[in-house]
């Protein structure tokens, strides 16, 4: 059996991989996704934390981390969208090129 | 039932595509590395008998956010970087060394606590007919509010993607209507 201190490791080492990409990386497209990974990384620690702990029968972890995937879909969606549309006005991805609100 | 095996297996491939997913230089392929990191994080709440969300993860996370980066990737061309250029910003080195502080400070009380890791002597299950009680019942306004936002939040990346926002905004800057204006504000006032 595996204890629950792996599972949060691996929380801790997607989450850190998330907030290298998405600090480190000049595309923003490639910075929504590392901002997904961190996502990620709390959901799995919501339901580890939900399988190793009270054993009672309530799925509130499976609740907090269903709600989670919803908002991290929208929000996914509006992000690429702002993308498209700066890039269909600046004609660029990259986010050190995106230094100005002046249109 | 989670099994060391199993855990390592799945553990090792969603890290690997992870991180293949944040340093690869193709965007595409980093899209494609990441839906395969979300597939194998699916996976790894299989072990932990989520089964509900596992399923959720792979229709939202792989079947949605992917494809929606790959369309992202996909209409924003022409601006790959060349094979001597670099992918990540001038700071890179700070942003790696933050991360590297971030997972020790999360994995530091990790190794320090003394809970027990071990798992329960009873299963905690959540099978989808409690989900869908919870749902209607106590999680009900969480529910629609969720409708709500996400019918909001698809309209507005509807509308912001779309191709006329940019034309119409630029009609309404036009100053032609604003001499007319002024003058009867000007007669009333003498």
């Amino acid at each position: 059996m595996t204890p629950l201190s792996h599972y949060l490791i691996l929380s801790a080492l997607l989450f850190a991989i998330g907030f290298a990409g998405a600090v480190t990386r000049r595309n923003a497209v490639i910075v929504l996704l590392g901002i997904e990974f961190m996502l990620n990384a709390a959901n799995l620690n919501f339901i580890a934390f939900w399988r190793y702990g009270d054993p009672s029968t309530s799925p509130t972890g499976v609740m907090v981390v269903m709600f989670s995937i919803a908002i991290a879909a929208a929000e996914a969606a509006v992000g690429l969208a702002l993308i498209i549309a700066v890039y269909r006005h600046r004609k660029t991805v990259q986010i050190e090129q995106m230094d100005t609100l002046k249109g | 039932m989670p099994n060391k095996i199993t855990f390592f297996i799945t553990a090792i491939l969603a890290l690997t595509a992870a991180i293949c997913a944040m340093r690869l230089r193709n965007p595409v392929h980093c899209a494609l590395s990441a839906a395969l990191a979300f597939a194998g994080l699916a996976a790894v709440y299989l072990e932990l008998d989520a089964q509900f969300v596992a399923f959720a993860q792979l229709l939202v996370y792989v079947g949605a956010i992917s494809i929606l980066a790959l369309f992202a990737v996909l209409l924003t061309r022409g601006m790959e970087v060349g094979p001597g250029a670099a992918i990540a910003s001038r700071s890179w080195l700070t942003g790696i060394a933050i991360a590297i502080a971030t997972l020790a400070v999360i994995a530091g009380p990790i190794y320090a606590s003394s809970i027990s890791f071990n798992l329960p002597t009873d299963s905690v299950v959540a099978p989808v007919h409690s989900i869908g009680q919870d749902l209607m019942s106590r999680y009900l306004l969480p529910l629609e509010t969720i409708g709500l936002m996400l019918t909001a939040a698809l309209i507005g990346a509807a509308v912001i993607a779309s191709p006329d926002l940019i034309t119409k905004t630029a009609r309404h800057k036009a100053p032609a209507r604003e001499p007319q204006k002024a003058e009867p504000i000007l007669a009333s006032t003498t």
